[in-house]
């Protein structure tokens, strides 16, 4: 597979303009005669949609939930970065580049990342036109916070809910267009499979989740926005109907997957509560602003914590990391926290948690100031888990957050099959290696807004494919193979439910490909897999029938893909003999216990290729060159 | 945190699809702890039922942390459990009781179909959105954000009514299953934001037209919808549609043919 | 073009849940005004027999302003049933299935049952005035015809038709329950006009709601203490 990322010639910071310069424009009057699909309805996918509506192409978008409102993009709390520089404190486009460039751990591309700061300045423009209601100064300008260790304050917020605000903002001008006939939604549809002709994505089979009806459908062009794959974990803060579907089934049809062993743990989060914890739930990392990290020296000690003298206690973020203590960066402390739970010292149920103490912050500024600023998040935790954290420590634990890796895509935002483009979580572009906070809105909406826009009419303009038609043979196999593929899974009526295997592959996924990783338990993993999948396609359950709607049905195609993917992701876990990023590998490691990157060997995305059923996916590199910036690593002792 | 495991009866509305009768059916929901999620506790009910070869009850979620507006069921004649600020996917078994019997059912309103069991078609929601409840501006046409100061106090406003999760609760809370708070907290945020003021008569008129068509009922202020709305969405919402209304008919008179306000 | 405009406020008006709404209100709030007018005008029965009758033969006798006063207030009470009809009618017909089981989370008995206390509003008032204003004989149990009382100036002699038409019991009692209803409407319907017409804020929301209950109360008090003073004697 020969992978070009096609990023233009000339100066960094003319790239962008100039690959728009390059680009062949599709005729005015000749847009409508465009379709395009639209996978997924998050911030990407919705600002995709409805920008594509705009300029005049005849959009049909897709999504599993019963409104475009409701995609998982909805969920984000903490803000959007851009590079406005308002607040006067150094902030520019050079900055957030490298900035992003730095958090992803030297593993992203140059060009792709140096145009998203371009056009974060943009995103918020366009949003307060919607009606955003971003968080306001009493002067009435644009508030701003810092946000995930940065220096500068860029973040853009709307309350703790900058992530619906947006979302909103995008459904609303989807809502838009689809009054204007412009753009058709498919709500409670879910893409089984993507069809080519003559090698490029001419559309997709959908089922409708309500009757089950299995329909193809063409187009001149796919857009996939379907989101991260964080649920192969099972337990993440991700959405329950995330899925790595969309993305996978177009990995079989010829996209490469990239770096999909790129995973971030998030490291406050409410702790499992028992085995019948289906999410998690994120609780902002401004927290550890004021809350002391903590577990009991001794193992097993199961007096309430309160009981525990100040002696026995192990604070242990400030004690291994004096200067940044509870601050260290998220997938420091998240593994710190996973060490003295392995050690038996986790309290809570299960032991696998962490105190986050507020007792001295209660001291030294009152309650009433804690509650000022954390007021919502002691209500929050107090909801799930009945306790009031004004009066004992908080418990927290990591869960997976987000998903850097996905499928392969070009400059333009194309994926190694020609007019299939992947926007937002479910492309590997911008992050890298690490994502930095309310870095993925930005992200998102880049794509959506300001990339696909224009890549996809020189995609138009150059291609020339003739138009496909839904009866083609193409599309019969495809939705053929569909109808196959649904028959089979309620026909194996075994013993075990979906969500058993589910759960069972996360739990393997978390204890060996989680937080830290290593070669034994990789291989290990990489044995289970296959036959838990064995298992699940000779033993599972599935419920009820097709025609109707049918969740468990959903849920074990999703896990179906899940238990392939995750292979793929041990894989790639394997194969990067160096830690970087959310990619953790013990070997790797400096005598602090620091990640050990290896620019020499691994400075390159890897992108992987199906192969065929049961042959091993073959691994392809795009080596990732570094003009701009010089690669340095990081310390945060 | 007590851990004591708790038996409940279920009495759960089934159906088997829109067009067939539904009736409500008994389950038995053994050994609950506290700290499920009641979303967590029908997981529980549903991997038994599905063992044991029976149809699994159909219900509604996603985020499962209060934000996305997907679930949506009435507990024990309360929309969303009726505790304040509370979606049921935040909902805890701890505020339940060895022994108790819950009754679940599926929002009930002419507007909101029920598809199965729990599950309802809110796309009338969409619609309402879709006749006007948005500013229209193509993408690339802003002008820089900072150029429009907002009062604080219009912002925050805003954000108050703009808070709306879309789930459906005011409406099946509401004895005339009105759809008043939802309509208004679009219509308000958007009216308190200079960014809206262009549409601003003619969105109303138009999203209220499109609320009468799709058949939801009247606000009679009983205050339901307030009550158990996730959001806290404050009735002065309504209020202020009202004024929006009473001024849109005296200005606008009409809502423009056209559709979504090109 | 005014007069397409001019139909479209009224289509607007009558044709949408918020114009049906206003209209309710603007009836209801009309209706308001004569209550407490009305109430002003018979409380002067404490005033003594000279007070009443004059006033009565003040108000009979303008013809010209009487008319139109009891057209206008008719087309009010149409309005305003027809707008609740049409209301209620709508409002059943957006949950034709009912739920199993079902808590009026934050919703007041008065705010649940304003048909039914206007329904009753409605027949008090129907039978009021086949009472007092059109004085047919078979309504006032006593088959007495009021229509032939006259005081000492031969003015219609109404103080007189209190007296008779309130000694009877049932009659007292069921003015009673007339006005108790009425009041358990105005109670929620005073706050309501104002959260209808838009003039309703959380900052006064409370107040306003408050000032109709006790408004109510007082409506109560100063109607119902008519037929109660005359029932126990002490208006004679
Ligand atoms: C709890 C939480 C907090 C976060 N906070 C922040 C933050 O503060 N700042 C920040 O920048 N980022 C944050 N993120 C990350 C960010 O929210 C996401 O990465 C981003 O929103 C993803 O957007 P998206 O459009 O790519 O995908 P999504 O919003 O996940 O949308 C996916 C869409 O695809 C559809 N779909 C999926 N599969 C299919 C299929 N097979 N067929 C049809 N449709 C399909 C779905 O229905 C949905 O519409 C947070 C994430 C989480 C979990
Ligand atoms: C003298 C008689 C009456 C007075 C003074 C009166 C007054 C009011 C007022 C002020 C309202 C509030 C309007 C609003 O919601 O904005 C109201 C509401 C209402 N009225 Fe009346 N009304 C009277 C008679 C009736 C009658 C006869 C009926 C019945 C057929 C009736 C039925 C209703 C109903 C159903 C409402 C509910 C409206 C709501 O809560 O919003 N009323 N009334
Ligand atoms: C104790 C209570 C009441 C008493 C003693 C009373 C008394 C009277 C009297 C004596 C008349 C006839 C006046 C005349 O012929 O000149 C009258 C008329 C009337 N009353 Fe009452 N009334 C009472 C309550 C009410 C209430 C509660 C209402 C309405 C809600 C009401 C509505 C009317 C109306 C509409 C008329 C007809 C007015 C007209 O002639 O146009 N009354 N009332
Ligand atoms: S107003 Fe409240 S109850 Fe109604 S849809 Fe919005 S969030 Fe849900
Ligand atoms: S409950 Fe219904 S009656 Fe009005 S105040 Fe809320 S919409
Ligand atoms: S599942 Fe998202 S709000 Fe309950």
């Amino acid at each position: 597979m020969k992978l070009d990322a096609k990023i233009p010639d000339g100066p960094l910071a003319q790239k962008w303009d100039r690959r728009r310069f390059e680009m062949k424009l599709v005729n005015p009057a000749n847009k409508r005669k465009f379709d395009v699909i639209v996978v997924g309805t998050g911030l990407a996918g919705a600002s995709a949609a409805a920008s594509l509506a705009e300029l005049g192409y005849k959009v049909r978008a897709f999504c599993c939930q019963d409104s475009p409102r409701r995609a998982h993009s909805i969920a984000a709390q903490g803000g959007i970065n851009a590079a406005k520089n308002y607040q006067n404190d150094g902030d520019s486009v050079y900055r957030l580049f490298y900035d992003t460039i730095k958090g992803g751990d030297f593993r992203s591309r140059e060009a792709n990342v140096h145009r998203l700061a371009q056009v974060s300045v943009n995103i918020i423009d366009q949003c307060v036109a919607q009606g955003v209601p971003f968080a306001r100064e009493y002067g009435g300008l644009l508030a701003n916070r810092s946000f995930g260790g940065a220096l500068v304050s860029r973040t853009f917020y709307a309350r703790g809910q900058t992530g619906q605000q947006l979302l909103l903002g995008a459904y609303q001008a989807l809502s838009r267009q689809i009054a204007l006939g412009t753009v058709k939604m498919h709500p409670r549809t879910e893409m089984l499979d993507l069809v080519l002709v003559n090698g490029h994505a001419k559309g997709i089979v959908t089922r409708s989740l309500v009757t089950g009806e299995i329909t193809a459908h063409a187009a001149d062009a796919v857009i996939l926005a379907s989101g991260g794959y964080g649920n192969v974990f099972y337990l993440s803060t991700n959405a329950k109907g995330c899925n790595v579907t969309a993305s996978w089934r177009a990995y079989k049809k010829g996209a490469a997957f990239a770096n999909p062993c790129y995973t971030q743990i998030h490291p406050t989060c409410i702790p499992v509560s028992g085995d019948h914890q289906s999410k998690l739930t994120l609780m902002s990392e401004s927290l550890r602003n004021d809350g002391r990290v903590w577990v009991p020296k001794k193992t097993g000690d199961t007096r309430p914590a309160r009981q525990i003298p100040e002696d026995e206690r192990d604070y242990y973020l400030e004690r291994k990391y004096p200067s940044f203590g509870n601050l260290a960066p998220r997938d420091i402390s998240s593994r710190a926290a996973k060490e003295v739970c392995d050690q038996g010292r986790g309290v809570g149920p299960g032991g696998l948690g962490v105190y986050l103490d507020f007792a001295d912050a209660i001291k030294r500024i009152g309650e009433p100031a804690v509650r000022e600023r954390y007021g919502n998040l002691f209500d929050m935790y107090e909801k799930i888990t009945g306790e009031n954290a004004y009066h004992l420590p908080m418990r927290i634990y990591p869960a997976v957050h987000y998903t850097m890796g996905g499928l392969w895509v070009d400059y333009d935002l194309m994926s190694t099959v020609p007019g299939l483009f992947v926007l937002g979580e479910a492309n590997f572009s911008d992050h890298g290696a690490n994502r930095l906070g309310a870095s993925a809105l930005m992200q998102g909406l880049a794509d959506g807004y300001f990339v696909a826009p224009y890549t996809l009419g020189n995609y138009f303009a150059t291609a020339k494919e003739p138009k496909p038609r839904a009866d083609q043979p193409e599309f019969k196999k495809a939705a053929a193979d569909m109808q196959d593929l649904t028959r089979k899974l309620l026909s194996i009526n075994g013993n075990r439910t979906v969500n058993s295997f589910h759960k069972e592959l996360g739990a393997m996924m978390w204890e060996k490909c989680g937080m830290a990783r290593n070669e034994k338990g990789l291989k290990e993993l990489l044995a289970q897999i296959p036959a838990l999948r064995e298992e699940f396609w000779k033993n599972v359950k599935v419920a009820g029938k097709n025609e109707e709607l049918n969740q468990n049905l959903e849920h074990a195609g999703r896990v179906a893909d899940f238990l392939e993917f995750a292979e793929l992701l041990a894989r790639d876990a394997l194969q990067r003999n160096e830690s970087c990023g959310g990619h953790f590998r013990t070997e790797y490691q400096t005598d602090e216990g620091e990640a050990r990157r290896d620019d020499e060997h691994f400075a390159y995305v890897a992108a992987w290729e199906y192969a065929g059923p049961g042959r091993p996916a073959i691994l392809n590199q795009e080596p990732l060159v570094y003009d701009e910036v010089h690669m340095s690593t990081r310390s945060y002792k | 945190m007590s851990q004591e495991r708790m038996n409940l009866t279920l009495k759960v509305w089934r159906q088997k699809d829109a067009t067939s009768e539904g009736r409500m059916v008994a389950y038995q929901a053994p050994g609950v702890l506290p700290d499920m999620s009641f979303l967590e506790m029908l997981d529980v009910v549903n991997e038994n039922l599905i063992a044991k070869g029976e149809d699994p009850i159909a219900f509604d979620s996603d985020c499962r942390e209060g934000i996305c507006g997907t679930c949506s069921m009435v507990i024990n004649g309360a929309a969303h459990g009726g505790r304040p600020g509370t979606t049921v996917c935040q909902l805890h078994m701890r505020h339940f009781r060895d022994g108790d019997t819950i009754v679940i059912e599926p929002w009930r309103a002419r507007a909101f179909p029920v598809i199965k069991d729990l599950v309802t078609d809110r796309s009338a929601f969409d619609r309402i959105i879709q006749a006007g409840g948005f500013v229209s501006v193509n993408t690339g046409g802003a002008p820089e954000a900072n150029s429009l100061p907002i009062a604080k106090t219009a912002a925050d406003m805003a954000m108050d009514a703009a808070a709306c999760i879309g789930c459906g609760a005011c409406v099946a809370a509401c004895k005339n299953a009105s759809a008043m708070l939802f309509v208004s907290a679009k219509v308000s945020h958007l009216a308190a934001l200079p960014q809206g003021q262009a549409e601003r008569g003619q969105r109303v008129l138009k999203m209220v037209k499109t609320m009468d068509q799709e058949g939801f009922g009247n606000c009679t202020v009983t205050g339901s919808c307030e009550a158990v709305c996730p959001k806290e969405i404050s009735l002065d919402f309504i209020a202020r549609m009202n004024r929006e209304y009473g001024k849109a008919i005296l200005i606008n008179t009409a809502p423009r043919a056209s559709k979504g306000g090109d | 073009m005014p007069g397409q405009n001019m139909t479209n406020l009224l289509r607007n008006l009558f044709c949408s849940s918020l114009g049906k709404k206003f209209l309710m209100a603007g009836s209801g709030a009309v209706m308001f005004l004569f209550v407490i007018g009305h109430l002003a005008g018979n409380l002067q029965i404490f005033l003594g027999r000279e007070a009443i009758n004059r006033y009565g033969d003040f108000l009979q006798a303008n013809v010209e302003l009487l008319w139109p006063v009891r057209i206008f207030l008719l087309a009010t009470i149409v309005i305003h049933i027809w707008s609740a009809s049409k209301l209620t009618l709508e409002n059943r017909a957006a949950r034709p299935q009912a739920y199993v089981q079902w808590s009026p989370t934050a919703a007041n008995y008065a705010s649940r049952t304003m048909m039914m206390s206007g329904i009753i509003v409605a027949i008090f008032i129907i039978y009021h005035l086949l009472h007092f204003t059109a004085m047919v004989k078979a309504v006032n149990l006593r088959g007495e015809d009021f229509h032939a009382l006259f005081d000492s100036a031969k003015r219609h002699d109404i103080y007189q038709m209190m007296i008779d038409g309130f000694s009877q019991p049932v009659v007292a009692i069921f003015y009673v329950v007339g006005v108790g209803l009425l009041c358990l409407h105005l109670s929620h319907g005073l706050s309501a006009m104002f959260q209808s017409m838009g003039w309703k804020k959380r900052s006064y929301g409370t107040f306003l709601e408050r000032g109709a209950k006790v408004v109510s109360l007082l409506i109560f008090l100063g109607y119902s203490s008519i037929p109660i003073s005359i029932l126990l004697g002490r208006v004679k």
